[in-house]
C-alpha cells in the first residue's frame, strides 16, 4: 500500500479540552497541550510524526474542531 | 348562485375550514364537537382541496400538530372543548410567542373539571385573558349563530394572518349542536407555495437555495432580548385592538339600560328586549363580536347616556369584569348568570332587570 | 505539522458548513455534539439541507436550532412527534426530523412517541439516550438505571419505588409503523461511523414513505453522571450498553430476532 501520510488542523479555540480524541489515535501522536485556550480549556494538538490522516480524531470530537489532510507519498 | 344548508354549528365551521382554503386540521374527540373533525373526515378534503385532517392522540398531540403546521406556513385549525382547551393551553402559548397565526375552536361546555356536555361561557377568562402562561392575547371571536360560525372561521383565519398571530373562536355546545340555515361562502383557494414563500417568508419549509435557513422558537434566554419580543408583542395586541373591534348595537340609542351579552346569551337577551320595550322600558343590548379586543369604547360612550348595565353571561361572572373596566364606575354594571349549561330564559332576565334597576 | 500538506486537494475531514459557527452549549465530551455533526453531515451530503425541517426538543439539546443550519422549529417538552407529524404530512416531499432526549421521548413525550410511531409517520426520529435530564441539572429519567444515582434519586434508582429502565425503542419496534429501528453509540470512531451510515440509511428511507425510522444514540452525561467523558464513556460501555444494547432491532419492517 503506497504510504500514507496525514496532518491535522486544530481549531484550539474552540476545542474544550475533552480528550476524547486522545484514546482514538491508532499512533498516539496527538496530545492535550500544556496551554489553555481563551476559555481556559487545554486544548489538543499534534505532537507525533507519524500521523496518518485516518479521521478517526476528527470523526469522534464532538464540537468539530479537527480538519484533517492526508497525501500518499 | 347561493348556497344555502342547513347544518349544525359543528358542521358549519368544519365545512367553513374546508372552504376557507385551511391546509390542515388536527384534533381529537369531545363532546359536544366532535362533529366538525366527524364532518372533515366524511367530507375527504383531501380530495376536495388537499388539505389534511388527521386525529392525534390527544388535545396536547393536536396544538402542537397546529404549531408544527402554522411554523411550515401552512394555514391550520384544531377544535376542542372546555376540558381539552385547557390541555391546549401550554401549545397555545408556544404558538402565541412564536406569532404564528392559526385558528383555535372552543365548543365550550359547562365547567369546572368534567363539568357536562351542556353549553356554557365559563371559558372567557381562558380565552381572553389568556389560559396559559406569559402575557399573551389571542383574537377571540363569538359567534352567535351558525351562521356566523361559518363566516367567523373565514374572518379568523385572515385576521390570524394579518397579525400573525393565533384567533380563536369561542362557541358553546348550544350553538355548535343546533341546526340553522347558514349561507356557505364559495371555496377559496389553499395558498400557493409562492404565496406562503412571500406572505410567510419567515416559515420553516425547506429553505430556498442561499436565502438564509429560518427558526421558529418561543425561546429567549437572555432577558433584554424576551422583554424587547415582549413589547413587540404587546404592541401588537395594540394595534389589534385598535382595528379590530367588532360588536352589535340592537336598540341602543335611546336605552336607558343596556345588556351586555355575547355569542348564545346574546339571543336569550334580544328575546328580553322585545318583552322589555312591549313594558315601555327602554331596554338596549350590546353584543360583543370580538371579546378580544374588547369594545371598550362603544360601552364607554354609552356608559355617559344610560342609568345601567346588566352583563348576562352563562358563567359565573367573567366578562362583566371588563365591562366594568370600560364603564369605570360611573354607572352600577349589574351582572346575571346561569352555571353548570343552564340556559337564562328571557323572561327571567326581564325580571332581573326590573329588580336590580328598580323599574 | 507539515504546513505544505495542508491544501485542498488532501483535505479529507472538515466540519461541515451545515453546522453553524456557534459555539456548542454543551458540556465537553457530551454525544450530543458528535450526534448533531453527523446528522448535519448526512443532509449535507445527500444535499437535501433545502428540503429537511427539524424539529428540536426542550433538554439539552433545546438550543439544536442554534447549532444545526437548516430551517428548524422548537418544540415544547416531548412534542416533536407532534410537530415533525404535521410538518410531513403538509409538506410530503420535504424531510422531516425530531431530536429528542430521553425525558423528551420517553417521559413526558411518551404518548407523542409511541403515537407517531404506531401511525407510521414518514419521518426520522432521532433519540439521545444518556439515562438522565442533563439540562435541568441531573435529576432521574425514565432510562436512568437501577441503582444509578442522581439528583432526585440521590441513593440509586430504587426499581421497587421507580420502576425499571424503559426500553422504549424496543417498546416502538413492536408497532408496525416503524420500518427501521436500531440502537447505536458516538462514543468511539467506529461508533461514530455506523451512526452515520444509519442515519444516512434512516433519511434514504424517508424518501420512500415507509414508515418510521427511528434512531436511538445511547449517550454520556459527563456533567450528571459526574465523570470526566472519557470516564463517563468507559462507564457507560460497562453499564448502559448492557442494559441498551447497540445495534439493529428492526430492519426493512422485520423484527431482528436474536
Amino acid at each position: 500500500m503506497a504510504k500514507v501520510k496525514g496532518t491535522i488542523v486544530v481549531d484550539t479555540e474552540t476545542c474544550k479540552g475533552c480528550e476524547v480524541c486522545i484514546p482514538v489515535c491508532p499512533t498516539n501522536v496527538i496530545a492535550m497541550s500544556a496551554k489553555v485556550n481563551s476559555k481556559g480549556y487545554n486544548y489538543m494538538n499534534l505532537v507525533g510524526e507519524d500521523c496518518t490522516g485516518c479521521t478517526n480524531c476528527a470523526v469522534v470530537c464532538p464540537d468539530g474542531v479537527i480538519t484533517v489532510y492526508r497525501v500518499k507519498v | 348562485m347561493k348556497e344555502l344548508r342547513l347544518m349544525k354549528g359543528n358542521e358549519a365551521m368544519a365545512e367553513a375550514a374546508i372552504r376557507a382554503g385551511f391546509d390542515g386540521y388536527f384534533g381529537y374527540p369531545i363532546t359536544p364537537q366532535s362533529e366538525v373533525m366527524e364532518h372533515l373526515q366524511k367530507e375527504r378534503p383531501a380530495i376536495r382541496t388537499g388539505m389534511v385532517v388527521l386525529q392525534a392522540e390527544s388535545e396536547v398531540a393536536s396544538i402542537n400538530m397546529v404549531y408544527g403546521g402554522a411554523a411550515s406556513g401552512k394555514n391550520v385549525l384544531t377544535s376542542s372543548s372546555s376540558p381539552g382547551i385547557s390541555l391546549m393551553q401550554e401549545g397555545i402559548s408556544y404558538i402565541a410567542a412564536a406569532e404564528l397565526p392559526c385558528l383555535i375552536i372552543n365548543v365550550v361546555r359547562g365547567g369546572p373539571g368534567l363539568g357536562d356536555i351542556q353549553a356554557a361561557q365559563s371559558d372567557y377568562f381562558q380565552a381572553v385573558k389568556g389560559g396559559g402562561h406569559g402575557d399573551y392575547r389571542l383574537i377571540v371571536l363569538a359567534p352567535s349563530s351558525v351562521q356566523e360560525c361559518s363566516d367567523f372561521v373565514k374572518l379568523a383565519l385572515e385576521l390570524a394572518n394579518k397579525y400573525n398571530n393565533p384567533a380563536m373562536l369561542l362557541s358553546d355546545g348550544a350553538i355548535g349542536q343546533m341546526m340553522e340555515k347558514v349561507e356557505l361562502f364559495p371555496q377559496q383557494p389553499r395558498w400557493t407555495l409562492e404565496e406562503i414563500r412571500k406572505k410567510k417568508p419567515w416559515a420553516t419549509n425547506g429553505r430556498l437555495f442561499n436565502q438564509e435557513r429560518h427558526i421558529v422558537t418561543s425561546l429567549h434566554l437572555i432577558p433584554e432580548k424576551l422583554e424587547a419580543h415582549n413589547n413587540h408583542l404587546q404592541a401588537k395586541y395594540k394595534e389589534i385592538e385598535k382595528n379590530e373591534v367588532r360588536y352589535e348595537e340592537i336598540k341602543c340609542d335611546d336605552a336607558e339600560y343596556i345588556i351586555v351579552a355575547y355569542g348564545l346569551a346574546s339571543r336569550t337577551a334580544q328575546k328580553t328586549l322585545q318583552l322589555a320595550r312591549a313594558e315601555g322600558i327602554k331596554l338596549g343590548l350590546i353584543r360583543p363580536i370580538t371579546l378580544f379586543p374588547f369594545p371598550k369604547i362603544p360601552i364607554s360612550t354609552y356608559a355617559e347616556k344610560v342609568k345601567g348595565f346588566l352583563t348576562l353571561e352563562m358563567s359565573a361572572g367573567q366578562m362583566v369584569e371588563d365591562v366594568r373596566l370600560a364603564v369605570n364606575g360611573r354607572v352600577p354594571v349589574e351582572f346575571y348568570g346561569r352555571t353548570g349549561g343552564m340556559l337564562p330564559a328571557p323572561d327571567e332576565v326581564l325580571a332581573v332587570v326590573k329588580n336590580v334597576f328598580k323599574i | 505539522m507539515n504546513i505544505e500538506m495542508i491544501k485542498p486537494e488532501n483535505l479529507v475531514y472538515t466540519k461541515t458548513k451545515l453546522m453553524t459557527d456557534n459555539a456548542l452549549s454543551y458540556c465537553p465530551g457530551c454525544g450530543h455534539g458528535t450526534a448533531h455533526r453527523i446528522i448535519m453531515e448526512v443532509i449535507d451530503e445527500m444535499g437535501i439541507q433545502e428540503d429537511t425541517i427539524g424539529i428540536a426538543p426542550v433538554g439539552c439539546s433545546v438550543l439544536a436550532y442554534e447549532f444545526m443550519n437548516i430551517d428548524m422549529q422548537e418544540a415544547s417538552h416531548g412534542r416533536a412527534p407532534a410537530l415533525a407529524t404535521a410538518v410531513k404530512r403538509l409538506w410530503p416531499d420535504k424531510y422531516v426530523f425530531s431530536y429528542q432526549g430521553d425525558g423528551d421521548l420517553a417521559a413526558i413525550g411518551t404518548a407523542e412517541t409511541i403515537h407517531a410511531c404506531n401511525r407510521g409517520e414518514n419521518i426520522v426520529m432521532i433519540f439521545i439516550n444518556n439515562g438522565i435530564y442533563g439540562m435541568t441539572g441531573g435529576q432521574m429519567a425514565p432510562t436512568t438505571l437501577p441503582n444509578m444515582k442522581t439528583a432526585t434519586s440521590p441513593y440509586g434508582r430504587d426499581v421497587k419505588e421507580m420502576g425499571h429502565p424503559l426500553k422504549m425503542t424496543e417498546l416502538i419496534a413492536q408497532l408496525p409503523g416503524t420500518y427501521y429501528v436500531t440502537r447505536q453509540a458516538v462514543h468511539k470512531p467506529a461508533n461514530v461511523r455506523k451512526t452515520k451510515k444509519a442515519i444516512r440509511k434512516a433519511f434514504e428511507l424517508s424518501k420512500e414513505n415507509v414508515g418510521v425510522c427511528f434512531i436511538e444514540i445511547v449517550s454520556n452525561c459527563n456533567s450528571g453522571w459526574k465523570m470526566r467523558p472519557n470516564e463517563a464513556n468507559i462507564w457507560m460501555e460497562d453499564n448502559m450498553f448492557p442494559f441498551f444494547p447497540l445495534g439493529d432491532i428492526k430492519v426493512d419492517g422485520q423484527l431482528i430476532t436474536k
